[in-house]
């Protein structure tokens, strides 16, 4: 009863003044809007950039690199002289590339509670034949598979089937350059010649796009067994076990822990990637800070318009008291204004936002590094309306705590007496 | 209604004592008046006894109950339900109707249903004869009415005493007439306490005690 007679009073002082309140509610609506359209559109990209290399980067890869022994002979032999010893110029033993008992670490792997999937990999050397002039390229042999899972493959082939590696034998998917200097189409039978000297028909499936010009130029995928059987290798041979674990955070040590485990090469994606992380996190802040801004900036406006209405309505404040109003209802009537502000204009703001974000999100953005958006990026999470409604009510809130701490102060007297 | 040894210094520019002393007391059903010259304290005595004032020395006590030193919320609650206020100027909120500026004190006093309220209201409003202007808004009334209107809000939550600071001064003389033909009518029919401060000695001299004050001090009563 007794509050419902306070939010009658505080509507019809607000409606009183439609306009200017109307002026206050749009502000927070305007920047409510603003909050969360750029919040969506900033996240939106940022996810579309780290996408693009989290989501083919394997957060652990496993390898093996050629590099000279720790343990030279000659340290051995002069271990305990007093004079000291230069070696110069070694060279690394001609070991084999592959990583030794892959398929015993694989199986292993794949029952670690921490892995979400483990994919082989190979890397070959090799040269495409086009007429008379060879070109370099690589060829990485993959499970399409697990690939797609793991790292979304199929996002990446443009034209043709990713599973067409598995079920048709000796066929490759071209990196669409490497495919346009070569200016072969699909169903075409390249010629790749290996590092060794031994030369292969490969059956042509596909084309695929990474959004990496470089790779794409030089880059093509094929099977793993087509891959072993291009190097003459054995079964068991594989270059590279790349690792996605369940918590990416747990990448550094869980690469310190195979490589010393499996005693092969490891690297984390952190190590690998540093550079993404600080960009990411580096613009979120700025996006909330632009939206925190226009929230004050509008919470402003709506102390102005508070403190001018306090200014107007003095009579009907010292009035009220008069009739046996407290200076605590008479503070609960501007607060309410002021919240009826922010809950209406907040509304909007977040209706606003939520529509401008999707009119963007239909906003065509075709770009050849991205094949597959074809719209600008922009991520629907309900975190940012959270915040922007809370955030619409708190400054409100204390945009028109001030004015109504001054109005339930009035001395009704001064008001009443000075006429 | 008592006013025990009450004394106010006015602090700006200079430390004035208003007010010296005063002791009275009203009892129910009085019509009361009190005159003296711009200046004396009679409005500042008329607003510590309505306790919006409460920088005072001394006490006041409404029906028997002190008011020093009361919190600001009991003291709104008293005005609410024990005393209704007509002042020079009519104060009338102007986003509201006339009926609902009547029903406001009553509202916030809550004794009554929002219907039973309403028809309260008119009741007051016929008996100041502008039933009629229930629906209007303030602005849409002459100063005569709008006083009218005034006095029924005072009316609304059965005051104990009802108080005017000059409530015909802004008024022309027949309608200063009829307000005093409602005040006399009130105290007469209804038994209503009422106590007026005015500088109309004609006004004055019609009601049934005069208390007059010079440099704060009560000279006749």
């Amino acid at each position: 009863m007794k509050n419902k007679l306070i939010f009658q009073i505080a509507i019809s002082l607000l409606l009183a003044r439609w306009k200017q309140t109307l002026v206050a509610a749009v502000g927070v609506t305007f920047s409510i809007t603003m909050f969360i359209t750029l919040l969506s559109f900033m996240t939106g990209l940022n996810d579309l950039l780290d996408g693009l290399i989290l989501n083919r980067t394997a957060h652990v890869r496993l390898f093996k690199e050629l590099s000279i022994s720790k343990n030279q002979p000659t340290d051995l032999y002069y271990k305990n002289s007093k004079g000291h010893n230069f070696i110069r110029s070694i060279k690394p033993k001609n070991e084999r590339l592959d990583i030794s008992n892959s398929g015993a670490i694989i199986s292993t792997l794949q029952k670690d509670a921490r892995v979400l999937g483990v994919a082989p990999k190979i890397t070959a050397q090799v040269f495409y034949n086009v007429g008379s002039i060879d070109l370099t390229g690589v060829i990485n042999g993959i499970d399409p598979l697990e690939e797609n899972r793991l790292f979304k493959f199929n996002d990446y082939v443009t034209a043709g089937n990713f599973l067409d590696l598995k079920n048709i034998p000796n066929s490759v998917i071209l990196g669409k350059g490497l495919a346009q200097k070569m200016m072969v189409s699909i169903g075409d039978v390249v010629q790749v010649t290996t590092s060794k000297g031994e030369r292969l028909s490969l059956k042509v499936v596909g084309f695929f796009q990474s959004g990496i010009q470089d790779i794409d130029k030089v880059q093509s995928y094929a099977s793993i067994k087509t891959t072993q059987k291009l190097l003459g290798a054995s079964a068991s041979f594989i270059t590279d076990i790349q690792i996605k674990l369940k918590d990416i955070l747990g990448a550094p040590a869980a690469a310190k822990e195979f490589e010393s485990f499996y005693e092969v090469d490891a690297i984390d994606i952190q190590t690998a990637n540093s550079q993404f992380e600080t960009g990411s996190s580096v613009r979120s802040l700025i996006s909330y800070a632009v939206g925190i801004t226009l929230l004050i900036v509008a919470g402003f406006g709506i102390y102005n318009i508070l403190n001018m209405m306090i200014y107007e309505k003095m009579d009907s404040i010292a009035i009220l008291k008069a009739v046996g109003f407290s200076g605590g209802d008479v503070n609960k009537i501007f607060i309410s204004i002021a919240l009826s502000i922010g809950l209406f204009g907040g509304a909007m703001g977040l209706l606003g936002g939520f529509g401008l974000s999707s009119l963007i999100d239909q906003i065509p953005f075709n770009t050849d590094s991205l094949p597959t958006v074809k719209t600008y990026p922009i991520n629907y999470n309900p975190n940012f309306y959270i915040i922007g409604g809370i955030f619409s009510i708190i400054t409100t809130y204390f945009a028109g705590y001030f004015p109504a701490r001054k109005a339930s102060s009035i001395d009704p007297v001064v008001i009443i007496r000075g006429k | 209604m008592e006013s025990l040894n009450v004394s106010k210094y006015f602090h700006d520019p200079v430390t004035i004592k208003i007010l010296d002393n005063i002791n009275f007391s009203l009892y129910e059903s009085e019509f009361v008046s009190i005159i003296g010259k711009s200046g004396c304290g009679k409005s500042t005595l008329l607003y510590i006894l309505s306790t919006m004032d409460t920088d005072y020395d001394g006490d006041i006590a409404i029906d028997g109950v002190s008011m020093k030193g009361k919190s600001e919320k009991i003291l709104a609650r008293m005005r609410n339900e024990k005393i209704g206020f007509v002042f020079q100027f009519h104060y009338l909120l102007n986003e509201f109707s006339v009926l609902k500026n009547v029903m406001l004190p009553g509202l916030k006093l809550g004794l009554y249903s929002e219907k039973e309220i309403e028809h309260r209201a008119y009741e007051k409003l016929k008996i100041l004869g502008i039933e009629n202007e229930a629906l209007k808004l303030p602005n849409q009334l002459s100063g005569g009415q709008k006083q009218r209107v005034a006095i029924a809000r005072a009316l609304i939550n059965d005051p104990l005493l009802i108080m005017g600071d000059e409530p015909t001064g802004n008024l022309d003389k027949k309608n200063s007439e009829i307000v005093f033909d409602i005040f006399q009518e009130l105290a007469q029919e209804f038994k209503q306490t009422l106590l007026i401060v005015t500088h109309d000695n004609e006004f004055a001299a019609r009601t049934t005690r005069i208390i007059e004050m010079e440099d704060g001090q009560i000279i006749r009563m």
